[in-house]
């Protein structure tokens, strides 16, 4: 008698969690970004348009993107995208301490926090002893001729996510 | 001021208990609230109904994610974004079409059960009327509803259904234009309906559920034979272990296994016409986005709303909507047109078991004839029958009843 009554208890039970795995996953589903929010994360940028030493703000994601040519003087890094004979710095601009977006200052090529003074080099390193830990995202992109896809992420991308360069 | 054990551990269950008296809630609601035994599936009904409502409520919340009540968004957030986009939209959207559409038919099933059984007499009045008020709320929710996805039958039936209150002839539009906020259903009315679909109408039947639930714990439930007994001496039998002389069972555990098993057999039935059948909920035409230039050549509600819908259609425009406006409210008023003190089963009452068969038929014509195009004279006539048969039965119940044999 218990037996029988365990036995449909366990069975009510068993499918009753099944569905409501199948409902939680439905649920999970319709929370996701839709796949028109996801198609519109690609921004792409003209590279051949910039000046040396001038930081342009592109927008991808919601999130301001920097993009800055590198002159002579400046050191060049791993971290720069090299396309033909030009340097670029491409990051996401935004502090990595508490997400304050720094500005650039051209005559130091430094940018500057103005929230908790942190600052970053022209190839987006964190300078020491301040309050950033880790240097400026980049962005995942992809090199298509003189253009840049943000959003993609290409085999230069993945190389720099492989020796740890950015996250 | 109660006793407190200063011991107790704080939240187990002797210190809940000494606040919020759980022991004795738990008793009073479910463990030692009685259910006779002398019952059948229909008394299942009432729960499968609360369960559906839960399901039309978690369906909803996820449609309210990302539903847009604007006229130039509505249908494609409705169509579009949820339909195609959303992951798993289509299936909050069928759960909800069909649990619509389900909660209807179990509510009829309901009511026809408690006719057939008399339960809506002799101190239990307040349950048929608090039945009755859900009954007009779920209407009320249901209509304001089908406005959302703002298609052709949403616009339309929300032109026709808000003119029936111009009053006929007393051409009363200043009122129509009122529960408008415009002329024509606009963004004003759209979003009216929206904030009564998701927000009053819920809230107000959420009240309305307990309350009925309320209204059933005093005269307890009927039995199929009208049987009035000593619920107590029932209850003392069984608590004393005399489980199979007691003439009833506790609400928890055992009504409500019975009751879930019943719920199995329905969701069975819910669950097949969400995933292969959804398409009866969902009418071709509102697959047009709303458009009032055109009026679409065949208007009918839903089928749930269909046998009043017919009784409106056979008159004259001012005698409809006076036969339309009775109709709604007469079965409020069944336990007073009633006189007769039996309860007991429609089959050992005599006229009152036609006049059961034939109520039930005549809806069910009126129903079938509803869905008809207005164009066949056939048809239009047996539409008429059943809708003045409906009035006949209506006058002729308390003459019935006042002769009926006292059981």
């Amino acid at each position: 008698m218990s037996n029988r009554r365990d036995f449909m208890g366990m069975a009510l039970g068993g499918f009753t969690a099944l569905g409501g795995i199948g409902a939680l996953y439905a649920m999970k589903r319709s929370w996701d970004p839709l796949p028109s929010v996801k198609a519109a994360g690609f921004t792409t940028v003209d590279l051949s348009a910039c000046t040396e030493n001038v930081l342009n703000v592109e927008k991808w994601r919601g999130k301001p993107i920097f993009v800055l040519k590198k002159s002579a003087d400046m050191p060049t890094n791993d971290r720069d995208i090299v396309v033909g004979s030009d340097r670029f710095h491409v990051s996401i601009g935004l502090c990595t301490h508490l997400g304050c977006i720094p500005a650039y200052v051209g005559t130091t090529h430094k940018f500057m926090c103005a929230c908790h003074g942190g600052e970053f080099d022209s190839s987006g390193i964190n300078l020491p002893n301040l309050p950033p830990p880790s240097p400026l995202e980049i962005p995942p992109f992809t090199i298509n001729g003189t253009k840049l896809v943000l959003g993609e992420a290409g085999p230069e991308y993945k190389k720099m996510l492989d020796a740890g360069i950015t996250v | 001021m109660a006793h407190f054990d200063e011991n107790a551990k704080p939240f187990s269950a002797k210190w809940l208990d000494e606040r919020l008296a759980l022991t004795t809630v738990s008793k009073v609601l479910a463990f030692e609230y009685w259910i006779p035994k002398n019952i059948n599936f229909l008394w299942a009904m009432g729960m499968i109904l609360a369960a559906t409502f839960g399901i039309l409520l978690v369906s909803g919340i996820f449609l309210l994610m990302y539903y847009q009540p604007g006229v130039d968004t509505a249908f494609d957030s409705v169509n579009y974004t949820i339909m195609t986009e959303v992951g798993y939209g289509w299936l909050w959207r069928h759960i909800h079409g069909v649990g619509a559409s389900l909660v209807f038919l179990i509510i009829y099933i309901h009511m026809f059960t408690g006719i057939y059984y008399g339960s809506y007499k002799r101190g239990r009045e307040m349950i048929w009327l608090s039945g009755m008020l859900l009954f007009v709320l779920f209407s009320a929710e249901a209509f304001s509803g089908y406005m959302l996805p703002w298609g052709q039958m949403s616009y339309w039936a929300g032109m026709v259904i808000t003119n029936l209150f111009s009053g006929g002839s007393l051409e009363a539009y200043g009122l129509v234009e009122w529960i408008r906020g415009d002329y024509v259903p606009g963004q004003a009315f759209l979003t009216r309906f929206f904030m009564l679909h998701v927000f009053l109408l819920p809230l107000v039947i959420i009240g309305g559920i307990v309350f009925h639930f309320a209204t059933l714990r005093l005269p307890h439930v009927n039995n199929q034979d009208g049987e009035d007994f000593d619920f107590e001496e029932a209850a003392e039998l069984y608590k004393a272990g005399k489980v199979k002389e007691s003439k009833v069972i506790p609400f928890q555990p055992v009504f409500l296994s019975k009751d879930v098993f019943v719920m199995g057999v329905y969701f069975i039935l819910f669950f097949y016409l969400v995933f292969y059948n959804f398409d009866f909920a969902m009418d071709p035409v509102n697959f047009d986005p709303a458009n009032g230039l055109s009026t679409p050549a065949h208007i009918y509600p839903e089928w749930y709303f269909l046998w009043s819908y017919e009784i409106l259609r056979p008159f004259s425009k001012d005698l409809g909507l006076i036969a339309f406006g009775i109709a709604q409210v007469i079965f409020l008023a069944l336990p007073f047109l009633d006189r007769s003190p039996n309860v007991a089963p429609a089959n050992k009452r005599g006229l009152f078991h036609i006049w059961f068969w034939l109520m039930l038929i005549d809806v069910l014509v009126l129903t079938f004839m509803g869905k008809l195009p207005p164009t066949d004279a056939t048809f239009a006539f047996i539409g008429l029958v059943a809708a003045v048969l409906f009035f006949v039965l209506w006058i002729a119940l308390p003459f019935i009843t006042k002769i009926e044999k006292k059981l």
